[in-house]
């Protein structure tokens, strides 16, 4: 049963396997063929960019100019365009599956797959200047990077592409500018790269940071051989050295351990390609033959029918035909110890109890007893199994998926994460492929797959903008977490103004959508969104913006279409800028406001030298606005001042008072007349003001009994028409604790209210008395309870008396 | 001890629980020892959300209140945190702090956290004073509404209404919406809406609004039905008197934050005297934590003494027990109830001195002749007239505000003053109290405070007779109808949320909606889903007995504790209101005197 399974293993050493199988056949158009061209493909089952190689023989196809293709890994077709931007001395794909360019000016252009030109930048005016003869761009799995070899045989490096923050210079490898290395590569460190610079038998580590080449030590063990070519590991851990007399060294990066030096049959003058296979093995393309050497003794060929290409991935390598794409790698232990047979791992014996239980053998039993143990091992062992083998269902589905996408491996996928995949296949618009992996899968959010097709949509249709506003709409509408701001941006960064105001409409959160609209332009197009979220603090944001756009005039004028925002404007002028609110309110023939700003001027106790000038402009502002009775009180206010003025001349004593936000009443001014003993004056004013004779009398009987002037209090109580009644009197007399002086006026009081004051008096037996004879029981019960015992007894006479 | 805020059928300590978790996850963004500067008016607030010794817990060495000047000088402390609302007049007191601290070279690492959240104006203020650099964390505690009781929210924004009759201004509706959100983020979807006002009208519409953008609602409804009232349509109730004990006290001695302030030296028979040395004032904390407060705080106060005299007998009697002969069994169980006995006694000394204390204020002519008039123009007695009693009080010249709300409760009584009664009313109090008045009294026009009669319907008249907004012969001890929290007034918002749960909905008042406002909001028919609709094909009757209904009352422009005792009474009350219960959200707990000064307060 495990030879079926097998296929087309080899051995490799003692227990291992080597394994090639054809992942899919390519869809190359019919003009395509490896002999004639070259090809650059990007890791991760990447695309494949294609040039004429100018190196290989060609035939003249079209115009002068050389077109570039892309194509996915299975050969279909992608985009192309066509290359005038100069000599392109390499090409390569970064981790983002951006095509890279580099230009012997030392410039590098990018373009995504679908043959935009997305941005460039340069390599340094060194470079630029003194042209660039070769480049590597080289990944890890978060950056891409770029470094380019000079005519003056310097290397100018930058680690990674997305922040080009410096163009750093290598130091130079010994033997001089005119002595050009045989090989090169890039390693990748954590954050920063060195190259290894193959001249002559010798390799050099050149270090960012560091002045002078470092020489590795590493032995091939023949003196006058030539280095011809380098490659490291995809992990960047691995060295392999091919020299010119075919001694292939394979050893860490840095030279210290050497873990095999052995001969290379040479089938072909020239090799096209040496990398490594994972960690574990190096691999020579001869153009139609691939050599595979392990550490040990290792080794298998592997012929094909016409050239191949490989590119080199974490745990295999891929190889590129004219009729199909093939992995080959080394058989992952797991499957390994499952398929190899008299194999007794706790997988293995799972697996086959399944095949038994299948067959309804009994010996299912006996496996199952074998396995009982280590049922968890057994069954993570047949997981990771099947995942290398492309054959549980989900991995079935990747597969499927990658048909049209890329062959992945297990470990490539685990090196990738599903995220990671997510965005290769977004990258590469597989957008409802990534959408239905990712419900398959129970990806929890699938909104950023649907914002990149969004983007994706808003960048390349060139449809009315309606109309894709409404399909994006239509297909998004409905989903949670989609932000239509972010897809509006992306219309904006295109220059699809238009489009963007379509799309920002669709944006709920007023806060997301105003930054853009003002972007935009869309001063009020923002400041209709703004008052209708009902957020104030964003309508102020968008005045305050548009304000400083348009100029205060213009402005004003047009804001007074939005009361909410005129309110607002007002509210904010009040408080920073009193002469635009001033503006506003004349514009606006607010004349109560106008007033009301007038005499809030007048009462700040700065403003106080020309309080009489604004309460004048008070007065006319309410005249306008028709509010004669203000008008009057301003009128009555400003002779009142006058008056103030010339009693503080005239008497030497304060009326006036400019310290507070308060100026003295009319009141306060006649009380201080009373006080000074000028009834006349007080009176004269009273008149003119027309104050209530209740309250001129209440006012004279609380300063006459804060005189303590009783004989005046009562010549007083004697003037015709008492408003208030002379219960007042004895109450002042009271408070002064004076009873003879209140007595004076109690049979004056109210008869309705004598028993009280009686009471108050604490003549209680007068009280008892009136109370009687008004007939009034419940005063009779009242005073009752404040009596002594000898008049309660009369009280209580009283009181039965009335009862009857 | 148990959390008084899980009292009701909402339970509102889950809103604390998540602002607790909030305010204390950014508090641990900050690394090292902390000390917080709080706005004033957020100290009290979060006092409730997290007490200072979780606060402790979590590095908070010191706490001070936001002012101008120099910070003091805090050798120990790492971090030092702004907790603020998002006003520019505090943007420049922190500036100053800032500039203070630099001054003296002090270094230190600055956070500002908001509340609710930033503004683009204060950022930019603080750019504009060159300190916003200075903040390592700026961040939002996105705390609009703070529980103050187990049925009790407030948003504590002062200026909602006078910002947004006087201003235009609708910032605080915005807020109100985003804490509408809040709460069905916490108890689910609230399905019904009913509204009567503009402000209400417009705090639907962005409730509408918001529940466009992505949010996430748990999928059952602990609300059923959202009553928004504007303090607009009902300008009158928080002008009467409240007579509720909650009620005075706030009348007397304001109540802040459900904190009220009293006179130290009236309780120092009950403490120890020492205390009383320290602190002119003694702060009691009102809410429900206190058992004996929330049995007496929605009384009216006639009804206070009686509880009040049965609790101290019933007390008494538990403390003589110990002196009666018992086994070590009981005696260990009365020991063991001992503390309690003590804090209930404490807490009893505590309200028979507030009590006495009101009963002092109630008893004087002044107070009863202010009623006796308040009383008279409830029933329309000649509101048409210039009030003798209020040329007195001018004449006396008594507080203004108390002249200005009773002028403003013959104004909405009288449905608006005569121009000439309104005049001579103006012309009093600038002559008395000054001529800068002459803006107090053009705000209280502007707020529809005080009108001159227009031609047309005398609505309080009707209105008084159509929602039986007097009552003359309700008992106060033992009422049976919510006039009794201001003697003899019914408030007419309470009416209209009586009315509701009553009807369900407003439909059948309309004719006296329309004399108070165009603008109602009706639920939406059109939302009724599988669930409700299967819940209803029992009877009808049954289904209103099965299932409590919660209503969220919330006021747009404040809320008196008269309004809320009156809701209260409404649960307590047998058919129909057996199953309803109330949650109580308003923008702020105000008063008249209060109401009136926050409208005219500058800017």
């Amino acid at each position: 049963m495990g030879a079926l399974l097998k296929g087309e293993w080899s051995n490799f050493g003692k227990d291992e396997y080597f394994r090639k199988f054809e992942a899919y056949s390519m869809q190359w158009p019919p003009e395509i063929s490896l002999d004639t061209l070259s090809l650059t493909s990007a890791p991760f089952g990447g695309l494949i960019a294609v040039v004429r190689d100018r190196k290989k023989v060609v035939k003249i196809q079209g115009g002068s100019k050389p077109v570039l293709s892309i194509y996915n890994a299975a050969g279909v077709f992608v985009s192309s365009f066509v290359w005038d931007s100069g000599h392109i001395i390499q090409m390569g794909w970064s981790s983002g599956c951006d095509l890279l360019c580099v230009r012997e000016d030392g410039q590098v252009l990018i373009y995504d797959m679908f043959s935009n030109f997305k941005h460039k930048f340069g390599m340094g005016k060194e470079a630029q200047d003194i042209k660039v003869v070769d480049a590597k761009i080289f990944c890890t799995t978060n950056r891409t990077g770029v470094a380019v070899l000079t005519t003056a045989n310097t290397i100018f490096l930058v680690n990674n592409v997305k922040e080009v923050l410096k163009v750093r210079k290598l130091p130079e490898a010994p033997g001089g500018v005119n002595n050009s290395p045989s090989a090169w590569v890039v390693v990748c460190e954590d954050r920063s790269s060195k190259v290894l610079f193959a001249r002559e038998k010798y390799i050099y580590c050149l270090s960012e940071g560091e002045t002078h080449a470092t020489l590795l030590p590493i032995n091939l063990g023949d003196d006058s051989c030539l280095v011809k070519d380098l490659a490291v590991s995809f992990n960047f851990e691995m060295l392999a050295v091919l020299t010119n007399r075919g001694k292939l060294w394979m050893g860490s990066v840095d030279g210290t351990s050497c873990r095999r030096i052995c001969d290379v049959r040479c089938s072909s003058p020239h090799h096209s390609q040496m990398m490594w296979c994972g960690n574990y093995a190096v691999v020579i393309n001869w153009g139609q033959n691939l050599d595979v050497f392990g550490f040990d003794e290792e080794y298998i060929s592997y012929p094909f029918d016409d050239s191949v290409f490989c590119v080199q991935e974490i745990d295999c390598i891929r190889v590129i035909s004219n009729h199909s794409t093939d992995l080959i790698q080394k058989v992952p232990k797991v499957v390994q110890d499952i398929f190899v047979y008299s194999n007794s791992s706790p997988g293995s014996s799972l697996l086959s109890a399944s095949y038994q239980f299948q067959k309804k053998s009994h010996l299912a039993n006996e496996y199952l007893l074998l396995v009982k143990g280590n049922l968890f091992t057994a069954v993570m062992q047949c997981i990771d199994a099947a995942g290398h083998q492309f054959d549980v269902e989900a991995q079935r589905t990747l597969m499927k998926a990658a048909q049209s996408a890329s062959p992945l491996t297990f470990n490539q996928l685990h090196t990738l994460t599903l995220q990671g995949l997510m965005e290769l296949l977004m990258i590469r618009r597989h957008h409802f492929l990534a959408l239905d992996l990712a419900s398959f899968l129970k990806m929890p959010d699938s909104s950023k797959i649907q914002l990149h097709w969004a983007c994706y949509k808003v960048q390349h249709s060139k449809e009315d903008v309606n109309k894709v506003a409404q399909e994006i709409k239509n297909k998004l509408g409905n989903t949670k977490n989609v932000s239509f701001r972010e897809i509006a941006d992306e219309a904006f960064a295109c220059g699809k103004h238009d489009l963007a105001i379509k799309l920002i409409e669709y944006e709920p959160r007023a806060d997301l959508q105003i930054p853009l609209l003002l972007k935009l332009k869309e001063h009020f197009l923002a400041l209709n969104k703004a008052i209708e979220s009902g957020n104030t603090d964003l309508v102020y944001a968008v005045l305050d913006h548009t304000g400083k756009k348009i100029g205060e005039a213009d402005f004003q004028m047009a804001i007074r279409r939005y009361p909410l925002a005129q309110a607002l404007y007002l509210k904010h002028c009040a408080h920073h800028n009193k002469d635009l609110l001033k503006d506003v309110f004349t514009q606006e023939d607010d004349h109560k406001s106008l007033a009301e700003l007038s005499i809030k001027e007048g009462l700040d106790p700065r403003n106080s030298s020309t309080k009489d000038a604004l309460l004048v402009a008070a007065h006319e502002s309410y005249k306008r606005a028709k509010l004669d009775v203000n008008a009057q009180l301003c009128d009555e206010q400003l002779k009142l001042f006058k008056y103030q003025r010339n009693f503080e001349d005239k008497y030497r004593t304060a009326f006036t008072d400019n310290s507070s936000q308060k100026w003295p009443s009319l009141h306060e001014t006649v009380k201080q007349l009373l006080k000074l003993g000028e009834i006349k004056l007080a009176d004269r004013l009273r008149t003119e003001y027309k104050v209530p004779d209740r309250r001129y009398w209440w006012l004279r009987i609380q300063i006459l009994g804060e005189q303590e002037d009783f004989a005046e209090l009562e010549k007083f109580s004697k003037q015709k028409k008492n408003p208030i009644g002379f219960e007042p009197f004895v109450d002042i007399c009271l408070k002064k604790e004076k009873k003879i002086e209140a007595k004076k006026y109690l049979p004056k009081v109210r008869d309705e209210l004598k028993v009280q004051y009686y009471t108050k008096l604490g003549m209680l037996e007068e009280a008892a008395q009136i109370a009687y004879d008004r007939r009034d029981p419940d005063a009779l019960k009242m005073l009752a309870s404040l009596c002594d015992p000898i008049l309660k007894e009369k009280v209580n006479l009283y009181i039965r008396t009335l009862g009857k | 001890m148990t959390n008084y805020l899980n009292g009701g059928k909402v339970n509102l300590s889950l809103l604390q629980e998540q602002y607790r978790k909030e305010l204390l996850t950014l508090i641990d963004k900050c690394d090292g020892t902390k000390a917080i500067v709080w706005d004033d008016a957020l100290g009290v607030p979060f006092g409730v959300i997290a007490s200072s010794n979780l606060l402790r817990d979590h590095n908070v060495g010191k706490m001070y209140q936001l002012n101008f000047g120099q910070l003091p000088v805090l050798k120990d402390v790492k971090n030092i945190i702004f907790i603020s609302r998002a006003h520019e007049h505090l943007m420049d007191m922190i500036a100053d702090n800032i500039h203070g601290e630099e001054r003296s070279g002090i270094r230190k690492d600055y956070h500002l956290f908001f509340v609710p959240r930033r503004t683009n104006s204060c950022e930019k203020r603080l750019a504009d004073k060159g300190v916003k650099g200075n903040f390592t964390f700026i961040e939002d505690i996105k705390c609009d509404i703070f529980p103050f009781d187990y049925d009790l929210l407030s948003m504590e924004v002062e200026n909602t209404y006078k910002d947004l009759y006087l201003y235009n201004d609708p910032t605080t509706l915005y807020q109100a919406a985003q804490a509408i959100q809040t709460l069905q983020s916490l108890y689910g979807p609230i399905t019904k809406i009913s509204g009567v006002g503009e402000a209400s009208v417009h705090v639907n519409k962005l409730v509408e609004r918001l529940s466009l953008e992505p949010h996430s609602f748990p999928t059952t409804s602990q609300i059923d039905h959202l009553v928004l009232i504007d303090r607009s349509v009902d300008l009158l109730t928080p002008l009467v008197t409240q007579l509720t004990y909650e009620g005075l006290i706030d009348e007397i001695y304001e109540i802040k934050n459900m904190n009220v302030l009293l006179p130290s030296e009236k309780f120092s028979d009950s403490n120890d005297g020492s205390s009383t040395l320290l602190s002119p004032k003694k702060t009691i904390i009102l809410n429900s934590a206190d058992e004996l407060h929330s049995e007496i705080r929605d009384k009216s106060f006639s009804a206070v003494g009686p509880t009040l005299n049965k609790r101290t007998a019933a007390i008494s009697k538990q403390m003589e027990e110990r002196h009666n002969d018992r086994s070590i069994g009981e005696m260990r169980q009365f020991v063991e109830k001992l503390p309690q006995l003590l804090r209930i006694k404490e807490f009893l000394g505590n309200h028979l001195t507030i009590a006495k204390m009101i009963k002092e204020v109630i008893d004087t002519d002044e107070f009863n002749d202010c009623l006796k008039l308040e009383q008279s123009l409830l029933l329309g007695v000649e509101t048409d007239k210039v009030q003798t009693y209020i040329e007195d009080m001018i004449a006396h010249e008594n507080p203004l505000f108390k002249v200005l709300r009773m002028i403003c409760i013959q104004s909405a009584t009288n449905s608006g003053l005569k121009p000439k009664v309104l005049e001579y009313y103006k012309r009093e109090i600038i002559q008395t109290y000054g001529f800068e008045h002459i803006i107090t009294l053009s705000k209280l026009e502007d707020a529809g405070l005080l009108r001159t009669q227009a031609s047309g319907k005398r609505v309080y008249a009707i209105l008084k007779k159509t929602l039986k907004l007097i009552i003359e012969d309700g008992s106060e001890t033992s009422p049976k109808d919510i006039s009794y929290v201001h003697s003899i007034y019914a408030p007419l918002s309470i009416r209209l949320v009586e009315h509701l749960v009553k009807a369900g909905s407003w439909r059948g008042l309309t004719d006296d909606l329309t004399l108070l406002t165009n603008k109602i909001v009706h639920p939406q028919q059109a939302v009724i889903n599988n669930q409700s609709r299967r819940t209803s094909i029992g009877s009808q009757a049954s289904s209103l007995n099965e299932n409590p209904k919660v209503f969220l009352v919330f006021f747009l422009g404040g809320c008196t504790f008269s309004e809320i005792a009156a809701l209260r009474f409404l649960a307590s009350q047998e058919d129909p209101y057996n199953n309803v219960e109330f949650v109580i959200a308003t923008t702020k707990l105000i008063n008249g005197t209060t109401f009136l000064q926050s409208l005219t307060k500058d800017p």
